[in-house]
């Protein structure tokens, strides 16, 4: 490297005598090249290059992969290239892929509700009342979280389970007769299960609004004879929006996808559109159609997502 | 009056019972790794090492044990030098197309993983590619490198660019200018970027579950398990072990995100 860079040094030093201006000499060498990345956005394009080349090749590409897929037809075991539209047409109308593409939208937009009506107290606790600790507050609620997502799962198999913590714990002290069978194995105990897992995800962006949110409002709120449930409506419900909207959003997609809690504590009634998909692209070895199902999940989500989003924002403006 | 407690009360109460629910299943698994029974439940039966015991020797767990280290090792090298590209951009560039591009690298937090899965899944097979280790640890790069992005910002935007340009004023070349004052400048973040994604590897599921092809790593190992209500508590026992090298790597992360945040404070 050293001996390489040498004659530049002695070529510079010889074109330009001058000592002083040297550095700057080099600094021009140094960025030379085509024309567009001499400029702003050239050099912006060039830095974000390596991650930006990285995920359109393994998540665009593969994206548009299987959306291609969900066109064409398994035959055995080669794949039949013609176009088609029966796999959508049995994504959509099969009773089996419709009532697991309905329950698991049911699941996921329940989940997020529930997870931001619990969340929003506790963000509102940390911004306001956090203090010198709000750091500290929010590593403590996040901790749970990176605990392992299978692990979390697992957990609430063991506690909900027949012979069970919960179950065993209430027999031991006498509450009940015998164990209760409705607590495991159904879609309530899936949506308990992903509430827990996904909290922490919805306090992040309810605590970054809410600290968004300018005091002096409220306090001029309360000068002007607003009490507490008017300055909550009026104007902390409406400026954290945005915060409850990406909360929404942030648990509510990818829980719609989700594989493990359906298996480990769904049962045969709590089986979510990803058991399907997974089941397509294993035992029963149909990629057209598992890709299929994959791509209606997303665009339904999606569209229920953006249909959330309207609605909320209307209520604001209901409130204003 | 005395009779109402107050708002300011209540909301307390409140957080202290959430908090408390947030970490009862996460500390259930510790208690039950170590109580002398065969199943999970109450009352408890007394303290026994015994589950852990059995882990030790268990070449299949050990196996799983390494890849999953290869693969944490490799996603939190892999998706920090990548991470490091997309924070400068973001915080020392402005051009067009920044936002979409920034939101591409960062699309995998929202999706659902089972999608991401499949359609890797997919693609790596088509290509003719054997299932294996690197196989996981490109699906982990993806899921990794946004949080590796949302460290290393607020490490760059910790420090100001006036440095690495009197760095450059002062003579130093670009790779110069990147050992000797953007690195260490960024050290802290780095380190918490390191850390945060190695956790995100080791607990990783779906993606190696479908990835992973005959090398599982630990969770997927723990997956396999789950199928014998006999290893129940070995498997609990090896949970609590997992879940005490998280805490221990993400209380470092925060201490040396602190520390960056720390050194930003005494800028000048």
């Amino acid at each position: 490297m050293g001996t390489a860079g040498k004659p530049g040094h002695g070529e510079e030093a010889h074109l330009q005598p001058s000592a002083p201006t040297l550095p700057v000499e080099r600094s021009a060498r140094r960025t030379g090249g085509p024309r567009f990345l001499q400029t702003e956005t050239g050099k912006g394009w060039l830095t974000i290059s390596p991650p930006l080349i990285y995920a359109v090749l393994l998540l665009i590409g593969p994206i548009i992969v299987i959306i291609t897929h969900s066109f064409w037809t398994q035959d055995y075991l080669t794949i039949d290239r013609t176009f088609t539209l029966d796999n959508y047409k049995a994504a959509l109308t099969e009773p089996i892929y419709r009532d697991l593409l309905m329950r698991s939208l049911f699941v996921s937009v329940t989940v997020a509700f529930v997870t931001v009506i619990l969340a929003y107290p506790v963000a509102w606790f940390v911004s306001f009342h956090g203090g010198r600790y709000k750091g500290l507050w929010l590593f403590i609620i996040t901790v749970p979280f990176w605990s392992g997502y299978l692990l979390r799962i697992l957990s609430w198999k063991v506690i909900l389970g027949y012979k069970g913590v919960l179950n065993s714990g209430l027999l031991y002290l006498g509450v009940i007769a015998e164990p209760l069978n409705w607590l495991i194995y159904n879609v309530n105990a899936v949506i308990i299960t992903l509430a827990h897992s996904w909290a922490a995800f919805a306090i992040l962006p309810l605590f970054v609004s809410l600290e968004k949110l300018d005091r002096s409002l409220l306090e001029a709120a309360a000068d002007l004879g607003d009490g507490p449930v008017r300055r909550f409506l009026r104007v902390t419900l409406p400026l954290t929006m945005p915060g409850i909207i990406a909360a929404l959003l942030i648990v509510m997609i990818p829980t719609v996808g989700d594989y493990v809690t359906p298996r480990l504590v769904g049962g045969k009634d709590g089986v979510m559109i990803a058991n399907a998909i997974q089941a397509q692209f294993g035992k029963a070895s149909n990629w057209p159609l598992g890709a299929a199902l994959a791509v209606t999940t997303m665009v339904i989500v999606s569209l229920v997502a953006g249909a959330i989003v309207l609605m909320l924002l209307g209520l604001k403006r209901l409130f204003k | 009056m005395k009779l109402l407690p107050s708002p300011r009360r209540v909301l307390s109460t409140y957080v202290i019972f959430y908090v408390a629910i947030l970490y009862f299943p996460v500390l259930l698994l510790p208690i039950f790794s170590v109580n002398d029974s065969a199943t999970p439940m109450l009352p408890l039966a007394g303290f026994t090492l015994k589950w852990y015991e059995g882990l030790s020797g268990n070449a299949a767990m050990l196996g799983a044990a390494w890849n999953s280290l290869i693969v944490g090792v490799s996603a939190a090298f892999l998706s920090t030098v990548l991470g490091i590209c997309a924070a400068r951009a973001i915080t020392r560039h402005r051009f067009r197309g920044l936002g979409a591009a920034s939101g591409l690298i960062m699309a995998p937090l929202i999706l659902p993983e089972i999608i991401i899965a499949i359609s890797l899944l997919v693609v790596l097979l088509g290509l003719g590619l054997e299932l294996s280790l690197i196989t996981v640890i490109l699906g982990h790069l993806l899921i990794c490198v946004p949080y590796s992005v949302t460290v290393l910002v607020s490490g760059f935007e910790g420090f100001d660019p006036s440095m690495e340009e009197a760095s450059r004023d002062l003579g130093e070349t670009a790779f110069g200018t990147l050992r000797r004052v953007t690195l260490p400048m960024l050290a802290p973040s780095i380190v918490s970027s390191l850390l945060v994604t190695f956790t995100i590897s080791l607990d990783e599921f779906i993606l190696a579950f479908f990835l992973s092809g005959t090398e599982p790593t630990l969770p997927v190992y723990i997956w396999g398990q789950l199928r014998f209500a006999a290893k129940l508590p070995n498997v609990l026992a090896l949970g609590s072990i997992l879940i005490a090298a998280s805490l221990v790597l993400l209380t470092a992360a925060e201490l040396f995100r602190r520390r960056a945040e720390r050194k930003m404070e005494l800028r000048p």
